[in-house]
């Protein structure tokens, strides 16, 4: 499978819907054939020929028609290029998503800056087609390309005092226009719980739709936490630390009456000022219930018993 | 051609295919996929936007008899405002028909529980006695009353930016801009009524309105 680099992709071609649509299915029907040979690896992009990795509590939900790569890639809430959601696809070309460093710091035996190269080699990445549901009631579902969170964490041996994981995405202005705007405390920062970091479902993703993160989906690379709202998925990390004490994320900082650190999907739990009960998935046209954990319960509810789950929106 | 014929064959009939365009356009994009990933909630947002603007533009037409002296506008007010009325009405249908789909016990909880939501509503149901009372029979038979009644849209008018300030995530800048324009246009009909109540009844350098030209 080919994955291109970002300096070869271009908005203009990118694949009909109905062209990508056969082309998956011309690649399963290959995938049969294949089988055994899982990794391809192509300038450092290495990519593992999985779909069995769909993940889901829900077996009805399981083959929920993927959302139109045109609908995931202009659809974005990514404030450092406008709070519009139509403006990310179109100011996103600023972001340099080569060079690229991440840097681990905070109680670990290994901190350092790494190299997005680098990390691409370490950590096969392999197709995990999510859900994900937004704060604001909307959701898509999405094939990502990415590894588990926890391969990454393990192999820079975090100390046992560490109990949290600290993200932050870049900060520059010049790369990241809506930065000049204080709509929000830059750089964003997101933290999670050591155990949920280490949650098999918990993901970097580096691709969707079979091509490498673009711009405004959180190029390079990004968190996804498919149990959690969208705003949890933290884009274009810089930085990972981890920590003591529970880090303080941005939109908790920014209005802590709406956005807690947990951030679960209840629909139990309304938002001040909407419901979180139903969904509207983008292309369709009635509102669908939600499911509690996003319909991941089975493997995420464990984590969070005994807390009271109106402390966890 | 005089004036009133100017305003007539020409200001009216292009203010009002001017006041089509956005409904036109919104009606064209959502029938060529030109709405986004979420027409739905692109036209509640454009309607309310609209609706917000046109109250804004009815809401110029004193302060532009006043100061520049443009007495005719006022011939394009009734029109201004039933769009002001037309686009709140797009939106709130959106809401119950599209948006809720007619989610009867949602929506009750929405307006009942979400001040912002509440506010909205009585914002939308206030226009509604304006709409009604704005053709010349209701005008001459309301006499003075329909002034007092037509203040309405004041209230409506603050209300609907409270309803956008308080819907905003976190970017607040557009509806403070629309809270800006709005303070500014009531503060200019304050600034020439003063005057004029120190003076009573005088027989005064601008000509007194006629009841049903107030606000």
């Amino acid at each position: 499978m080919l994955i291109k680099r970002p300096d070869e992709f271009k908005v203009s071609e990118i694949t009909p819907e109905a062209v990508f649509l056969n082309r998956r299915e011309f690649m399963a029907a290959g995938g049969v054939a294949a089988a055994g040979l899982a990794v391809g690896r192509l300038d450092g992009w290495t990519v593992g020929h999985e779909p069995s990795n769909r993940l889901s509590a829900q077996p009805s939900q399981q083959d929920d028609p993927q959302t139109p790569f045109q609908a995931v890639t202009t659809y974005n809430n990514f404030y450092e290029f406008g709070t519009d959601k139509s403006e990310p696809a179109k100011n996103a070309g600023t972001l340099k998503p080569r060079p690229w460093t991440v840097k681990v710091e905070g109680m670990a035996a290994k901190p350092g800056d790494y190299n997005i190269e680098d990390i691409l080699k370490w950590f096969p990445a392999k197709e995990y087609v999510y859900r994900h549901r937004c704060v604001e009631a909307w959701s898509m579902v999405i094939p990502w390309y990415g590894f588990p969170l926890r391969d990454f964490i393990n192999r820079f041996e975090p100390s046992p005092k560490a109990k949290f994981v600290e993200f932050t995405t870049l900060m520059d202005p010049k790369q990241m226009p809506g930065q000049r705007d204080l709509v929000l405390d830059w750089p964003y920062v997101e933290g999670l719980r050591m155990d949920e970091a280490m949650n098999p479902l918990t993901l970097f993703a580096v691709g969707i739709y079979q091509k490498p993160l673009l711009n405004q989906n959180g190029a390079p690379i990004r968190l996804v936490i498919p149990w959690k709202y969208g705003f949890k998925g933290i884009k274009s990390i810089v930085k990972v630390r981890f920590v003591e004490t529970q880090p303080l994320n941005t939109w908790q900082l920014a209005a802590p009456s709406e956005y807690s650190f947990y951030a679960n999907v209840n629909p139990a739990v309304d938002h001040p000022r909407w419901s979180q009960a139903r969904e509207r998935r983008v292309g369709e046209f009635l509102k669908r219930p939600t499911l509690p954990f996003n319909g991941f319960g089975e493997q995420v509810a464990a984590m969070y018993k005994g807390m009271d789950p109106r402390t966890l929106y | 051609m005089t004036r009133s014929q100017f305003i007539r064959f020409v200001a009216e009939p292009a203010v009002f295919a001017a006041a089509l365009v956005p409904a036109g356009l919104i009606a064209w994009q959502g029938f060529h996929g030109g709405l986004g990933a979420e027409p739905i909630r692109e036209i509640q947002l454009r309607t309310g936007w609209w609706a917000l603007t046109f109250l804004m533009i009815t809401l110029c037409v004193t302060p532009l008899r006043r100061i520049p002296g443009w007495n005719d506008v006022i011939k394009l007010r009734r029109m201004l405002g039933l769009f002001a009325f037309f686009y709140a009405m797009l939106h709130f249908s959106n809401y119950i028909g599209i948006d809720q789909f007619f989610a009867w016990s949602e929506i009750t909880k929405d307006i009942l529980k979400r001040p912002w939501i509440t506010v909205g509503f009585v914002a939308v149901t206030l226009l509604v006695p304006l709409a009604a009372t704005s053709n010349g029979f209701m005008i001459r038979k309301l006499g003075r009353r329909w002034g007092a009644l037509h203040r309405l849209v004041y209230v409506s008018g603050a209300l609907g930016v409270l309803h956008f300030l308080w819907l905003v995530k976190k970017d607040t800048r557009e509806p403070i801009t629309f809270a800006f324009i709005l303070v500014g246009l009531l503060a200019l009909r304050l600034r020439r009524r003063a005057p004029k109540s120190a003076k009573p009844r005088t027989e005064g350098a601008t000509p007194r309105e006629p009841a049903t030209a107030s606000g």
